[in-house]
């Protein structure tokens, strides 16, 4: 029994420890240039430079398997009505090398290379090189235009500029007549996406390809016509090698590079990348999928909740997530206003579980919201289950109160509870998405015997519920404040 | 007849070497400079300088950036690859030797706002990659300036001189954005100011762009640029 504790510490150790340090995808997901991330009948797609891409179940576990034919570099992804159109560069060899790129697009009905459906049409160049002009045609980027249906196609690296064409998105070749428009410098692997009234063209600048040395990082510049100009947050063209950076290295991920976005709606968006150097994986080129935050009007990348302790506030009203206990009071009370300043000042330790824990009850706990006092039943240790999967970008996590193994759930009427022990059960496991404006939502892996997808919501000041989620209200917003 | 057919081949001779002097310029030049001429000549729109004297680049191999680190720059630059090269003010045509390398300036504008050096070598049938180039420019400012800043982006690393100072280090493997480094506050003399840089790169399509920018940031374009010497 003792010797079952000690493990199960030095796993909770050993996962805590993990979770700090990976915060890029899990399984195999090493890869270069990801397209931008397909869903695909249930499943996940992103493809990469040379061949083949991966495929992930939920999202967070990637591993390979896609298929994509013609080499090259830095593919890219859009759907189309019930199609896929991919477009890849075949490229010359890059800096040094040759410039004589060559921009190629092809359909297929489905990703899933074991579907019988699975089927690449002919390779067509939309975009070429002659190896001498400023621009190689390679590293293409898509986007279907939401406005008005036009399909326009990105493409060039540091040989020269960045260039722009549009293709006939019945056909997926280059629409008639139309001539490329010069539209950044010294970017490679670009994007463009549409938000909110404005164009962004995300480029990635920096060095490539050096491993834990590489210096890539993600700029965006913006227009309010997809032809440009684009221009960054202090009024510099993006041919001007102008850029506002969206991402760069972070902890031991270094290098990420080849933006790609992901709207899931009500507020959650992602966005994918590659970084050039995980340091906890031989420092190998690895996929990286982030919540995409905007602020001011620009996208930023945000993070994937990191393990810790702590407070869980509304953004309804700023309370605390707490135990339905009693409220302990620390000793001393009120130091009164016209003591002597000179008297020696000391340090009041903060109430400790120990002071508390006696007075909880055993069993389950109700879960309810009240002042933030920073006390032992308001501290919450977000943990990453890792053997219960994930969802696009992200783990599941358990929430227990620090220092125990009361963890937070959902009862089958959709309440909040603490039950005393976590034991993996899906009403335990939580979905934490950062939303685009910073806030996160916290939403519970299943509901017993429920179909519904609820998430964590404010119902009253002080009163937490589940229930569908509202992207337009505080009241499905948190905030997690971090206690050490 | 005799001293005349001489006279005449002299010529001739003369004709074929400007012939030749002015193919290579133009081919140096199309479409990203033009010769320099001894017109009054400002800075663009943005404040940027178009007017360089350049010297065909400088062998210097490297087949990564990644070298570009200050210390390697601090060496690479202080090195004396062509006699004066920290103070010469040269005319279009000069020659200097470095190492084994007779190497020509030029007297160009740039037909953008950035300097294409790539470009400039490329049209020459110079070495591109593996490469160290010189600029010259002169400034004649109307009158004294204060808290001036010198404004750079290079493509890769490089180093400036105003007047014979160092007014900037631009070390890594450096793409060219506007305004990337900015000097300290510098004073712009009465007259001629020298602005000399020289921009090293491996395996990457050099360029440069300068202007200096006032107190508030904003560009200085009522400048002459004289250009040492046409």
């Amino acid at each position: 029994m003792k010797r079952t504790t000690i493990f199960m510490g030095i796993a909770a150790i050993g996962c805590f420890l993990m979770s700090e340090t990976t915060t890029a995808q899990v399984g195999k997901p090493f890869i270069h240039d990801p397209s931008t991330i397909m869903e695909c009948e249930g499943k996940y797609y992103t493809f990469g430079t040379g061949s083949g891409g991966l495929i992930s179940e939920d999202g967070w576990n990637w591993n390979g398997g896609g298929v994509r034919p013609g080499g090259g570099a830095a593919p890219d992804a859009v759907k189309i009505g019930d199609r896929y159109l991919i477009a890849y560069g075949a490229t010359g060899g890059g800096l040094g090398g040759g410039h004589n790129g060559r921009i190629l697009t092809m359909w297929n009905k489905t990703l899933d290379p074991n579907s019988p459906d699975f089927a690449y049409s002919e390779a067509i160049v939309v975009a070429s090189s002659d190896g001498h002009e400023d621009n190689d045609a390679i590293d293409p980027g898509l986007l279907l235009d939401p406005t008005d249906g036009r399909l326009w196609l990105s493409y060039g690296t540091y040989f020269g500029f960045i260039r722009l064409i549009e293709l006939d998105p019945k056909t997926g070749m280059r629409m008639e007549g139309n001539e490329a428009i010069d539209i950044a410098i010294d970017c490679e692997a670009t994007d463009l996406m549409y938000h909110d009234g404005w164009y962004y063209l995300l480029g990635t600048h920096g060095t490539c390809c050096d491993g834990a040395n590489s210096t890539y990082n993600i700029v965006v510049g913006r227009s309010r016509k997809v032809t440009g100009p684009y221009m960054d947050n202090v009024g510099r063209s993006m041919l001007e090698g102008g850029g506002k950076m969206v991402i760069a290295a972070r902890g031991r991920l270094i290098g990420p590079g080849h933006f790609g976005w992901i709207n899931l709606g009500d507020g959650v968006q992602k966005m994918s990348c590659h970084y050039e150097a995980d340091l906890d994986q031989s420092g190998r080129s690895v996929l990286g999928i982030l919540p995409l935050l905007w602020k001011n009007g620009w996208p930023v990348a945000g993070e994937n909740l990191k393990a810790g302790t702590y407070a869980i506030e509304s953004e309804r009203r700023g309370y605390a997530l707490e135990l339905a206990v009693d409220f302990v009071r620390m000793p001393g009370g009120m130091r009164g206003f016209r003591r002597d300043p000179n008297e020696p000042i000391v340090s009041i330790p903060s109430q400790t579980l120990a002071d508390v824990a006696q007075t909880w009850p055993a069993g389950n706990i109700d879960v309810r919201l009240g002042d933030n006092m920073a006390r032992p039943h308001q501290k919450w240790t977000i943990v990453p289950v890792p053997e219960s999967g994930g969802t696009l970008g992200g783990p599941y996590y358990k929430i227990l109160i620090e220092g125990t193994d009361r963890a937070l759930a959902a009862t089958p009427d959709a309440e909040l509870v603490a039950v005393p022990a976590f034991d993996g059960a899906p009403e335990q496991l939580w979905r934490i998405d950062q939303l685009t404006d910073g806030t996160y939502r916290i939403m519970l892996k299943t509901i017993p015997n429920s179909d519904k997808t609820y998430a964590l919501v404010s119902i009253g000041d002080s009163t937490p519920t589940l229930a569908a989620f509202d992207g337009d209200s505080d009241n499905s917003k948190w905030n997690f404040r971090l206690q050490h | 007849m005799i001293r005349k057919h001489k006279s005449c081949l002299l010529a001739a001779g003369i004709g074929l070497v400007l012939g030749l002097g002015l193919r290579e310029q133009a081919q140096a030049s199309q479409p990203y400079f033009v010769p320099a001429t001894t017109e009054i000549k400002t800075p663009d729109s943005k404040g940027f300088i178009q007017r360089w004297m350049l010297l065909e680049p400088i062998h210097k191999p490297n087949p990564r950036n990644t070298v570009f680190v200050d210390s390697y720059l601090r060496e690479a630059f202080a090195t004396e690859y062509f006699k004066d090269q920290f103070t010469v003010l040269p005319k279009d045509g000069d020659k200097v030797k470095a190492g084994e390398q007779t190497l020509r300036w030029h007297a160009l504008e740039s037909t953008n706002y950035n300097v294409k050096l790539f470009r400039f070598a490329d049209g020459l049938k110079k070495e591109v990659y593996g490469v160290l180039f010189w600029a010259v420019t002169v400034v004649e400012s109307p009158s004294e300036r204060t808290d001036v800043r010198l404004a750079v982006g290079s493509n890769s690393a490089s180093m400036w001189w105003l007047n014979g100072e160092e007014v900037l280090l631009m070390s890594g493997d450096r793409r060219m954005v506007v305004d990337d480094c900015v000097s300290k506050r510098l004073t712009l003399k009465k007259g001629r100011n020298i602005v000399r840089g020289a921009v090293i790169n491996g395996p990457g399509m050099s360029d440069f762009c300068v202007r200096f920018l006032d107190e508030q940031g904003a560009p200085i374009k009522d400048l002459t640029i004289t250009q040492t010497a046409l």
